[in-house]
């Protein structure tokens, strides 16, 4: 043994026991394919964006080319201008949205969390299409524009605000549900007016939730891509120059650039938010008590308006796509019709494509919850090794950081490189359920780390204390714990990969064509109604997942009670 | 091989054992040594490293230097699992999701006995910690102390030869805890197995240790008898920190021969050279009423300042006369009080018995 060679009460390190080994294996494992399905497929397109055609090193020839042309450069204040005023009005919108459902004792607050969560349900621009309908050249609402026209700005923000929506008031409702009644108490024993609590109080308290969510949607907005393609008209982003550039005229060095720029918004704002968030102490401490709103007659009727009015505007604009996925032809013959749900009409792949995407959708969604949690228990349950865990816990949230698209770009770069052995995935299933994996890991990762953080973090000591090895407790234990947690993700992931378009906008071939993007590409050929009908069939079958999930929740509930309910 | 076993009578054997967390040294060079069956509590105050000290031994949290032996075999690098100890954690770690008897059963099932071996095994557990009827209910449904029954059932099932418990009684209200320290000792010595237990509670210590360790900063401070502790405490902090005790300035006379406040204090001086200042120690309870006559040896003339009715007791605040300079406590029953009548302001003499001063350098 080679501890004897250590003379004397030596530095003692502790033999790592089986388990550990297993475990560090599987950590080690975890961070190789973090590495070769997001870090790798970067380095490709930053290195991408440095070569010419012939892949020669040119240094920023690429971007000094961007940076003079025009075009390019205005599409660049065009995303950010975009996503500032998407922002600005989406905000305050969810804000006093989530007041009404946290703070008030406002009627059927239940209901109105679900629908103000139905945008989740679709892919983005089921948004534009409905707009296109209501407003489009031949929309009969187009009047109310005085001649403005909704293919532009303007489209592009009403539907962006309709898709961001839900996202940042999710975000909300956990800051503003999280709030010590002491506080409220202390201030109107101090004799605070209500404005007064409101701005020393409520406000603060709801600070970093409103940051969070601030840049939450802004970079959803910067790195949308189905929006700005449907209804954006001649208004060039980001993300369709990034389409425009690989797609269209085959210009990758170029297309590499752009989406770095692309790239640099979202991690900005991912550092800043990172920054902001370590200097929030504990907003609650464990002795807080939880606020229960009371009844104030004339603030609950306002806010039940406002809450009714928004959730009739996201209902209006899911209406309008449905009714227009049902109508013959529009704006002429609106007679009832399923002939737009014949989707071999319209687009070759027809159907196959939504059957394509409810198997990567599942692909996905089993895979990646597996990996998922457990990565997130290696990391969070293994003992020593803090270095790896650390590099791996980092792989796990570069993620949030890449938007779709440009990791949809990088992957191009990266298996289609001659030297790669993992070529042979390319144009595969395979490869859009890695990349979709991939794309969504670090919500699903924290939302496993804060389901393994509130169990007790002895569990594992017990288990080794007699002597039964570490998968035993983990199947024993943790995973039925955790059961709700990994429900989630399971179903986070597989709307996500029903919804999702700009990462497998450059991965799909003509087998594993995609419901998402056959929405796009009948849109762009002008069957408008069929793709709106696509986009419903994606907006059922989320639905009914939804519902299901809801149904398990229940079941879950019901079988788990005993042993669930909190004592002491 | 150099780890001959240097400490064949103890069962565990702790030497030089070092913990630092970056700069800071949670344990400093600690040496221990328990021997077989025996219950020994790690006391101290909070942050002291009684935790830090039992993970260690358990292998839960590495050393950064030292040795332990576990019945003669050298355990300093080996991971928990291939240990043999069982553990109750403060917040006691049971399984949320098994039932009271799959968690004390958890441990045997991997050691592939019978469902019917294994569920004889849980019942004799679960008769021993006096929980026969619970083996069909969740954790949740159980009151704080069954579940510390419980984790102490699982802990024991597997039989190790070493049962450590980390505050297993500080998460319960004082009547529970009263009743399970007797259940818990009672259980240990049935059952002879070497039990270490962390806590920061001294009469807890006191009542169930065969020996106390007193821990301070990272380093031992004594160990100990409970008597031994209580009555002949090796440093001033063991003094002050097991029970209540009076610490009055004065200067080594002569051998055996303490000068305080100009008045000749008899008692153990021990090695003290003479002219060292000291403390001389007493404890409130050893203050001495009846019977005292003026003049005697070790007589002190004092004046109550204040009287704190403590139920039985009262304790008395006494400015020692004249001067008036050092204070000191003592502890009166009921009937005393009565019977003289003591109340503040009083001038009374009180005797400090020579047997129960204990003096230590200062400085
Ligand atoms: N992981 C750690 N990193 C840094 N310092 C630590 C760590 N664990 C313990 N310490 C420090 O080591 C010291 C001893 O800790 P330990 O938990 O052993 O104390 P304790 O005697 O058990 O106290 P308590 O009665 O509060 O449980 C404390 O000052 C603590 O802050
Ligand atoms: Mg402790």
């Amino acid at each position: 043994m080679a501890r004897a060679a250590v003379p004397g009460p030596g530095s003692a390190r502790l033999r790592p026991a089986r388990d550990e080994i297993a475990m560090r294996v599987l950590l080690v494992v975890l961070g190789l394919w973090l590495v070769a399905t997001v870090a790798l497929p970067l380095w490709s397109l930053l290195s991408k964006s440095f070569q010419d055609f012939n892949g020669n090193f040119v240094g920023l020839a690429n971007y000094a080319r961007y940076v003079s042309t025009p075009s390019l450069l205005a599409s660049f204040w065009n995303s950010l201008s975009i996503a500032l005023v998407t922002t600005a009005i989406v905000i305050p919108l969810a804000f006093v949205y989530a007041y009404a459902l946290t703070r008030s004792c406002m009627r059927w607050k239940g209901l109105f969390q679900a629908l103000a969560l139905i945008p989740i349900l679709a892919p983005s621009l089921l948004a534009a299409i409905a707009l296109i309908y209501l407003f489009g050249n031949q929309g009969f609402l187009k009047s109310l524009l005085f001649g403005n026209s909704i293919y532009g700005p303007l489209g592009i923000v009403i539907a962006q605000v309709f898709y961001c929506f839900p996202h940042a008031l999710m975000i909300l409702v956990t800051a503003l549900a999280m709030a010590d009644a002491r506080l409220y108490e202390a201030a109107s024993a101090l004799g605070a007016s209500r404005t007064r609590t409101f701005l020393t109080v409520t406000l603060p308290g709801a600070k970093y939730g409103v940051i969070s969510a601030s840049f939450v949607v802004f970079t959803l907005v910067v790195t949308d891509f189905g929006i700005a393609k449907v209804i954006g008209g001649r208004f060039n982003v980001l993300a369709t120059d990034v389409y425009k550039q690989v797609v269209g005229q085959q210009n990758f060095e170029m297309g590499a650039v752009v989406g770095m720029m692309l790239l640099l918004p979202a991690v900005l704002a991912f550092v800043a938010d990172r920054i902001v968030q370590r200097r929030q102490v504990a907003v609650l401490s464990a002795r807080a008590v939880p606020l229960e709103p009371r009844p104030s007659p004339l603030r609950d009727w306002i806010l039940l308006v406002y809450c009714t009015t928004i959730a009739a505007l996201l209902l209006t604009i899911l209406g309008v796509a449905a009714w227009g996925s049902l109508i013959k032809f529009w704006p002429y013959n609106l007679t009832l019709t399923l002939a737009n749900y014949e989707f071999d009409k319209f687009d070759a792949s027809g159907w196959s494509a939504y059957f394509n995407s409810l198997e990567l959708a599942a692909w996905t969604a089993i895979c990646g919850t597996a990996v998922v949690f457990l990565g997130a228990y290696l990391i969070e349950k293994s003992r020593g090794f803090g270095a790896g865990r650390a590099i791996v816990q980092l792989l796990a949230m570069l993620p949030l950081a890449v938007p779709g698209l440009v990791l949809g770009l990088a992957y191009i770069f990266f298996f289609n490189a001659r030297w790669n052995p993992l070529g042979f995935v390319y144009a595969t299933m395979a490869i859009l359920v890695i990349n979709t994996v991939a794309h969504f890991y670090t919500v699903s990762h924290l939302t496993a780390v804060t389901a393994l953080k509130q169990l007790d973090a002895e569990f594992e000591s017990v288990g080794a204390s007699l002597k039964v090895p570490f998968w035993t407790t983990l199947w024993r234990v943790t995973i039925p714990v955790c059961s709700p947690a990994i429900l989630d993700i399971f179903v986070y992931l597989f709307v996500n990969a029903m919804t999702t378009v700009s990462a497998v906008i450059f991965l799909y071939s003509t087998n594993s064509k995609l419901a998402s993007i056959t929405v796009v590409n009948m849109d762009e050929a002008g069957f408008t109604a069929a793709a709106a009908a696509m986009a419903m069939t994606i907006v059922a079958t989320s639905a009914v997942v939804k519902l299901v999930h809801l149904a398990l929740n229940t079941l879950l509930a019901r079988t788990t009670h005993a042993w669930r309910r909190r004592t002491r | 091989m150099i780890s001959t076993d240097p400490g064949a009578s103890a069962f565990l054997r702790i030497e030089g054992l070092t913990k630092r967390f970056g700069s800071f040294t949670a344990l400093d060079r600690v040496d221990l040594e328990i021997r077989p069956r025996e219950f020994v509590c790690f006391l101290g105050p909070s942050g002291c490293g009684k935790t830090t000290l039992l993970r260690a031994i358990a292998g839960l949290d590495a050393q950064s230097e030292g040795r332990i032996w576990q019945a003669g075999r050298d355990i300093s690098s080996l991971p928990p699992a291939e240990r043999d100890f069982g553990i109750v954690f403060q917040s006691y770690a049971l399984f949320p999701n098994l039932t009271v008897r799959d968690n004390v059963g958890y441990g045997l099932r991997s050691r592939g006995q019978g469902r019917a071996a294994i569920d004889a095994r849980v019942a004799e557990l679960l008769d021993l910690v006096g929980l026969p009827d619970s083996g069909r209910k969740y954790p949740s449904q159980l009151s704080g102390g069954q579940q510390q029954r419980v984790a102490l059932a699982r802990a024991l099932a597997t039989s190790p030869g070493l049962l450590l418990l980390d505050e297993p009684l500080s998460a319960l209200d004082a009547r529970v805890r009263a009743r399970l320290r007797h259940e818990v000792k009672g259980l240990q010595r049935r059952l002879g197995i070497t039990t270490i237990m962390v806590t920061h509670d001294q009469e807890e210590a006191l009542t169930m240790a065969d020996r106390i360790v007193v821990m301070n900063h990272g380093s031992i401070e004594q160990v100990g008898t409970p008597r031994d502790i209580y009555m002949r405490p090796a440093t001033p902090f063991v003094a002050d920190f097991v029970g209540t005790m009076n610490f009055l300035a004065g200067k080594v006379d002569a051998p055996g021969r303490v000068m305080l406040d100009g008045r000749a204090i008899a008692c153990d001086t021990g090695t003290i050279a003479v002219g060292h200042e000291v403390q001389v120690c007493l404890r409130p309870e050893d203050v001495r009423v009846r019977g005292v006559v003026p003049g005697d040896a070790n007589v002190l003339e004092v004046e109550i300042t204040d009287m704190e009715f403590l139920g039985a007791f009262c304790r008395a605040g006494l400015a020692v006369a004249p001067g008036g300079g050092q204070r000191l406590s003592g502890d009166f029953s009921s009937n005393l009080i009565h019977d003289l009548g003591l109340a503040p302001g009083q001038r009374l003499s009180v005797a400090l018995p020579a047997d129960r001063l204990v003096v230590y350098t200062r400085g």
